[in-house]
């Protein structure tokens, strides 16, 4: 029998770095923007970089869901429109769409759901001039919540499809 | 995207003082050397109580521990009733007081002998009398290492089951199940009364969905080691392990077929989770069984291997469906209630568990699938994962009490219940594993 113990750290390397790391970039800094912070620098829009933590693509990139719901609600046309804008411009850009559900119900058929909610944010992109190509959609169900606590405020909070930018 | 690092190992994690108990035992505490961390609860017996003395075997400790895993495993199944053995020195080959046992009131005595045939080499001897009728039920020998002798004791423990209920025993059967502690999720396989816990896979991302093949010699389960579901199959005797689906989007619910061959798996290659079917040795002949615009999930195949189980929310909400493997219309099965999920066949393929949510509680349901009569097994209020243990007299399933996971047992008849917590970590996904020689 063969032992292999894997040392934490290479597991934690190995681990599901695309999704938490992908968007988040410390070192990228956009033209006139600096490393301020908030909402970006001179022009109104701000910078439209995903990999720039200031960037609305990178701070605006979730959409949550009602219970038991895997329509995208009206409220989020500006959410789709912006990053349905930015991938139709730069055709060679790649997402993950993650989607999540809360706690309730069964494992598989959540897992189905989140992908649901996935596909839901997938169509409104596409419906805006994204490529299909340029998208895929996984999830995780219930099984990676954000929010650990079992009151609704934490429910609704996992009830969330969240758009990754890949790096290239 | 990562590439999938290889993490299978076997350890043997008997010597973890942390690791679960789980055992479906009315809270005995056995004098082998076990750490008992669980707190059980039970309630309710078997229509009918044998009763059954169960003499120490000759042999020292050894011959003890045969004995009081017998013991612990007949008590269990809450059919016996255990008469008191103090004082009695049977051997193998002692002739049996029968009138004198049956004024002790045990209707069964089961007596042997273990001696040393070599270098950690034992021979059991067992036999079993039945004061009634006065004459020997049952004689036969075993052949095994130290680490050998509970999984003997368990296959006595089996025999004495069957020849006096005539159902065949599941003592000495597994399950496997998902750990979670801290930030790991272990896939352990542990005896049925909770002993002797393997770790098949240790991961910091989840793993759910174990099933186990109709020979016992693998697993199949979805990992997210790689960042996203991945469908192994692991090969329990040696480690080795094959990602049989690993498609674009998700690959999830693996289903054995009853002759191994084939997996059923849920995909969402082509958009929505739907079913498909797909050689188990390596994922091969990719084929397509459902066509629906809504969500298709969690299939099994019957026990005859010609029709498929699953749920699917194209009436809207999800419910039990059956289609045929060789493709057709899926037939609805289930009426109660807006979501039933998760069915599986009981062995004789008469009977089907479903998760069903009432009031807002997930209970565990089993519907009678000639008549459509259903009976609610448990009570929830978020209860996950039924299986059947395969004599099909026991459901196995994971249980939510003040927040943690855990597991319970009920008998299939609902009259017996137990629960099982474990002091640290959380305890998901059970599936109960078939019949046959541990590899």
């Amino acid at each position: 029998m063969k032992l292999r113990f894997v040392k934490t750290l290479s597991v934690l390397t190995l681990g599901i770095g695309l999704a938490a790391c992908s968007s988040v970039s410390l070192d990228d800094s956009a033209a006139g923007a600096g490393s301020s912070g908030m909402g970006g620098g001179a022009n109104g829009q701000g910078v439209m970089d995903p990999f720039n933590p200031s960037s609305v693509l990178s701070k605006n990139r979730s959409v949550y869901f009602e219970f038991n719901s895997y329509t995208v609600s009206s409220q989020y046309g500006d959410l789709v429109s912006t990053h349905a804008q930015y991938l139709t411009k730069n055709p060679n850009q790649k997402i993950m769409i993650e989607g999540n559900t809360d706690a309730s119900g069964g494992t598989e058929y959540n897992l189905a759901l989140g992908n649901r909610r996935a596909e839901a944010v997938r169509s409104n992109l596409t419906l805006l001039g994204a490529q299909d190509v340029q998208i895929e959609t996984i999830s995780f169900g219930k099984e990676k919540p954000k929010a650990l606590g079992d009151t609704e405020a934490d429910f609704a909070e996992n009830r969330r499809a969240d758009i990754v930018y890949l790096r290239p | 995207m990562q590439q999938t690092f290889n993490l299978p190992y076997l350890l043997e994690a008997t010597k973890k003082t942390w690791l679960l108990l789980l055992s479906l035992t009315a809270g005995l505490l056995f004098a082998a050397s076990t750490q008992a961390q669980l707190r059980v609860d039970i309630s309710g017996t078997g229509a009918q109580q044998f009763p059954v003395a169960i003499a120490d075997f000759e042999g020292d400790s050894a011959g003890r521990l045969i004995a009081e895993v017998i013991r612990a495993d007949l008590t269990r199944s809450g059919q016996f009733r255990l008469i008191n053995t103090t004082g009695a020195q049977l051997s193998a080959n002692s002739p049996i007081a029968y009138a004198e046992w049956r004024t002790r009131g045990a209707d069964y005595v089961a007596y042997g002998s273990v001696t040393t045939t070599g270098e950690n080499q034992y021979e059991v001897r067992y036999r079993l009398a039945d004061t009634i009728n006065q004459k020997e039920l049952d004689g036969v020998a075993f052949n095994g290492t130290d680490r050998e002798l509970r999984r003997i004791a368990h296959q006595i423990a089996d025999r004495i089951f069957e020849k006096v209920t005539g159902v065949p025993g599941v003592f000495a059967t597994r399950i496997a199940y998902v750990l979670k502690q801290g930030g790991t999720y272990e896939l352990q396989i542990a005896d049925a009364d909770g002993q002797n816990p393997q770790i098949a896979l240790r991961s910091r991302e989840p793993i759910i969905s174990p099933a186990w093949s109709p020979d016992g010699r693998k697993l199949a389960y979805v990992s997210f080691e790689s960042g996203k579901p991945v469908v192994y199959v692991h090969e329990l005797s040696t480690s080795k392990r094959v990602p049989v689906a690993n498609f674009k989007g998700n690959n999830s619910a693996p289903a054995w077929s009853p002759d191994g061959q084939t997996l059923a798996v849920v995909l969402t290659r082509d958009g929505l989770s739907q079913v498909y079917l797909i050689n188990a040795n390596d994922g091969s002949n990719l084929r397509r069984l459902t066509r629906s615009p809504q969500i298709d999930t969690e299939p099994v195949f019957s026990p005859d291997g010609q029709s498929i189980f699953f749920t699917s929310d194209r009436s809207g909400r999800p419910q039990i469906y059956q289609i045929p493997v060789a493709g057709g219309e899926a037939r609805r099965i289930t009426f109660n209630g807006d979501y039933n999920i998760s069915p599986r066949v009981s062995p004789d393929g008469r009977s089907l568990l479903v998760v069903t949510r009432r009031a807002g509680a997930f209970r565990v349901a089993a519907i009678d699938l000639s008549t459509g009569s259903e009976t609610l097994l448990t009570e929830g209020p978020d209860d996950q994962s039924p299986s059947f243990a395969p004599n099909g007299r026991q459901v196995l399933y994971a249980a939510k009490q003040g927040g943690r996971n855990m597991l319970a047992g009920v008998s299939s008849d609902g009259r017996m219940r137990q629960t099982l917590s474990i002091l640290s970590g959380e305890i998901k996904e059970p599936t109960w594993g078939p019949f046959g020689d541990t590899p």
